[in-house]
């Protein structure tokens, strides 16, 4: 089977959009928060309120990219117990409820590790992954995953910040999928304004580029998705989401259906409301 | 052996710079000045001049003749970095690094700290070179070090508690690196230990190694012929890896590092990732660490505020792996009976964290014989840990095991 070279539903999915004129809406998500069959039935929700692709967030105990919202979140996630396993699995399950969007996984570096990185990239194929992020592995130390990750068709999708200076097109021109852009120094989280450079920072990334790219962090609003869509393919929105799963925490935890259902509503509207308007 | 790390950070498989992007030219920027300045003779000459004048260095490499008799074996030597300023050998360290980001430019410093004494030894350095000064301290450790937090307060530095995940120093480490993501335009982060993502690993270690060129140069002077033995508490592992270092290439030398076992290496509370622990990626470097299955990292548990961690400089990894080095595990009840022993045979209460390593030599010396020689770190004094001592002890009174 040739599935190197078989297109990736990543690749697809922006190949539409760009004719369609339409940015990208990426939300992530913490798996297991609160459990995995409330993360599968918010993947189903995200696609129903119009994402085009997700990103499925492994828990992890140190998370060094993330700000308080999405530690929260995997904490409540490792309490459960949660593995890098049960995450991976997800996709299979949310595959069998219909979900057609590309699944990204994103995990730190430690667990990818633990679990063999042979076995991960084995495990995304099997379970209908196209892409994944691991924020802690640069360039500099991703040799291996990244042909790992070629001869298995998953891209790997790398992030680049408005500090990566000269950084920027050695990480564009190599990059698979799409640029993870990082909006503003930090970590994850909603903040009230973006890097000064931010701008410039995209046009550099865009000309670097030969994939689409995308920014993420501290992107929590359709205004902010908005003042975004002109620059790039695509917005991710995670930290805003995962606190939306948590104020909706007692109803996705409720033991009636009819409650959970409302949980799940919530956040089906929340994503739903972010999706920028196109300008056509 | 002494080559490592190569260009990218390596100690064979060990190390390296697993961080996010955000980070990445930060500590490109800090390993170019690293280089620029670490042979640079007027840097040097600064360096030099504040370990001599403001801390005290050289250190002694004091005869604890008594302890050596009632243990009737090795003559034992204590490697005085309690007697530094600020009363541990973290002050080697943050000397070496500040003159650095004065050197770069930087105004502001952070640091990250577990049982306190590298945020001392920071604000302290902040103090003197008019830096304004951040330390990251877990809340449990605030707690448990509240001499230690008013001491940076009153050094002028601002205190910020660390109430995420173990509220120890792993988080504080986390949340060190995370406040530095924001703020790397003028900030200058000393990290405490030969932890973390490349350069600190190498640059730390070469603060450090004063310890060992010293002892090295004192034990020959007093006996005319090297130790036996050297032996260090390892937490991060910066006083063994500064003790252990320049004397790598004598291989008749044994290098025994010891880590906190906590209350056993059986039970789950317990600090000894050499002895429990496996290679994997934490903050920053490849490394042995602490972590369940999954790869999902441990709380680490000792009675000592500094060797609580569950990770350990990949240096340490490399010695241990190529043999060179041993590392042992020494009980939060080994430790304060040690600490016992040397207070009423010495007059010496050494911290918590150097009794591991004298407890180690309490078991190791009687069988060696009299010509044989053990050097030991005695890395900090014992004042800090007069309070969590007094509980300890009172708590097992309650509960007898």
């Amino acid at each position: 089977m040739n599935t190197s070279t078989s297109a990736n539903a990543i690749d697809a999915v922006f190949a539409e959009l760009m004719q369609r004129g339409e940015t990208a809406l990426i939300p992530f998500m913490t798996m297991g928060d609160p459990d995995l069959d409330t993360s599968v039935a918010l993947i189903q929700a995200a696609e129903q309120a119009g994402a085009h692709m997700i990103e499925l967030g492994v828990p992890y105990s140190d998370p060094l990219a993330d700000g308080p919202v999405i530690q929260r979140a995997s904490e409540r996630a490792l309490k459960n117990r949660i593995s890098l396993l049960d995450c991976i699995s997800v996709a299979s399950k949310a595959r069998e409820r219909g979900v057609k969007l590309p699944f990204i996984l994103f995990s730190y570096f430690n667990p990818v590790l633990q679990l063999g990185l042979d076995r991960f990239f084995a495990l995304l194929k099997e379970h209908g992954f196209s892409g994944t992020i691991i924020p802690d592995l640069p360039m500099e130390e991703d040799a291996e995953v990244s042909a790992l990750a070629e001869a298995s068709g998953i891209h790997l999708i790398p992030l680049v910040a408005p500090t990566s200076e000269s950084r920027v097109e050695r990480i564009a021109a190599r990059a698979k999928g799409f640029v993870y852009c990082v909006s503003s120094l930090g970590v994850t989280g909603v903040r009230s304004t973006f890097h000064d450079g931010i701008d410039a920072f995209l046009s550099t990334v865009r000309k670097a580029s030969t994939v689409p790219i995308c920014v993420g962090f501290g992107i929590a609003s359709r205004e902010h998705a908005e003042r975004f869509a002109g620059q790039c393919d695509g917005v991710i929105v995670g930290s805003a989401i995962v606190r939306q799963v948590e104020e909706a925490l007692p109803q996705l935890t409720s033991d009636l259906a009819s409650e959970r259902e409302q949980g799940v509503q919530a956040v089906r509207d929340f994503i739903a409301g972010l999706k920028p308007r196109t300008a056509n | 052996m002494s080559t490592v790390p190569d260009q990218h950070g390596r100690f064979g498989p060990f190390g390296g710079k697993y961080v996010p992007e955000t980070l990445m030219n930060a500590l490109l920027e800090l390993e170019e000045a690293y280089q620029k300045y670490k042979d640079d003779p007027e840097f040097l000459a600064e360096v030099r001049y504040l370990l001599k004048q403001y801390s005290g260095r050289p250190t002694p490499l004091y005869y604890a003749e008594r302890l050596s008799e009632h243990l009737g074996g090795a003559k034992i030597y204590l490697k005085r970095e309690d007697l530094n300023h600020t009363g541990a050998h973290k002050i080697n360290n943050t000397i070496g690094q500040a003159v650095l980001a004065k050197r770069m430019g930087k105004k502001k410093v952070i640091a990250e700290t577990g049982a306190g004494q590298h945020g001392v030894a920071t604000a302290t350095v902040a103090a003197l070179m008019g830096l304004e000064c951040k330390v990251f301290m877990g809340e449990e450790d605030t707690k448990r070090q509240q001499l230690n937090v008013f001491r940076m307060k009153l050094l002028g530095s601002e205190v910020v508690p660390v109430m995420s995940g173990t509220r120890t120093l792993k988080d504080a480490c986390n949340e060190t690196l995370r406040y530095w993501v924001s703020h790397v335009d003028d900030t200058y982060y000393i990290l405490g230990s030969v932890t973390g993502p490349h350069p600190y690993p190498m640059m730390v270690r070469d603060f450090q190694r004063i310890i060992g060129l010293e002892s090295r140069e004192q034990i020959l002077e007093a006996e005319g012929r090297l130790p036996d033995v050297v032996v260090a508490a390892v937490g991060g592992g910066s006083n063994a890896i500064g003790m252990f270092h320049p004397f790598v290439e004598d291989t008749d030398v044994r290098l025994l590092g010891v880590e906190a076992a906590g209350r056993g290496v059986d039970t789950e509370e317990h600090a000894a990732t050499m002895t429990k622990g496996r290679p994997g990626v934490f903050q920053g470097s490849m490394s042995y660490v602490l972590q369940d299955e999954g790869g999902q990292v441990l709380p680490a548990h000792s009675i000592s505020a500094g060797l609580d961690y569950p990770g350990i400089g990949p240096e340490h990894a490399y010695l241990k792996d190529s043999g060179r080095a041993d590392y042992v595990p020494i009980t939060d009840k080994e430790a304060l009976d040690a600490l016992s022993t040397l207070s009423r045979m010495e007059g010496i209460i050494p911290a918590l964290e150097s009794a591991h390593a004298i407890a180690q030599v309490l078991k190791i010396a009687p069988t060696m014989g009299k010509d044989e020689i053990i050097v030991v770190s005695l890395s900090g004094r014992g004042d800090k840990d007069v309070e969590s001592i007094m509980s300890y002890l009172a708590k097992e009174e309650e509960q007898p095991s």
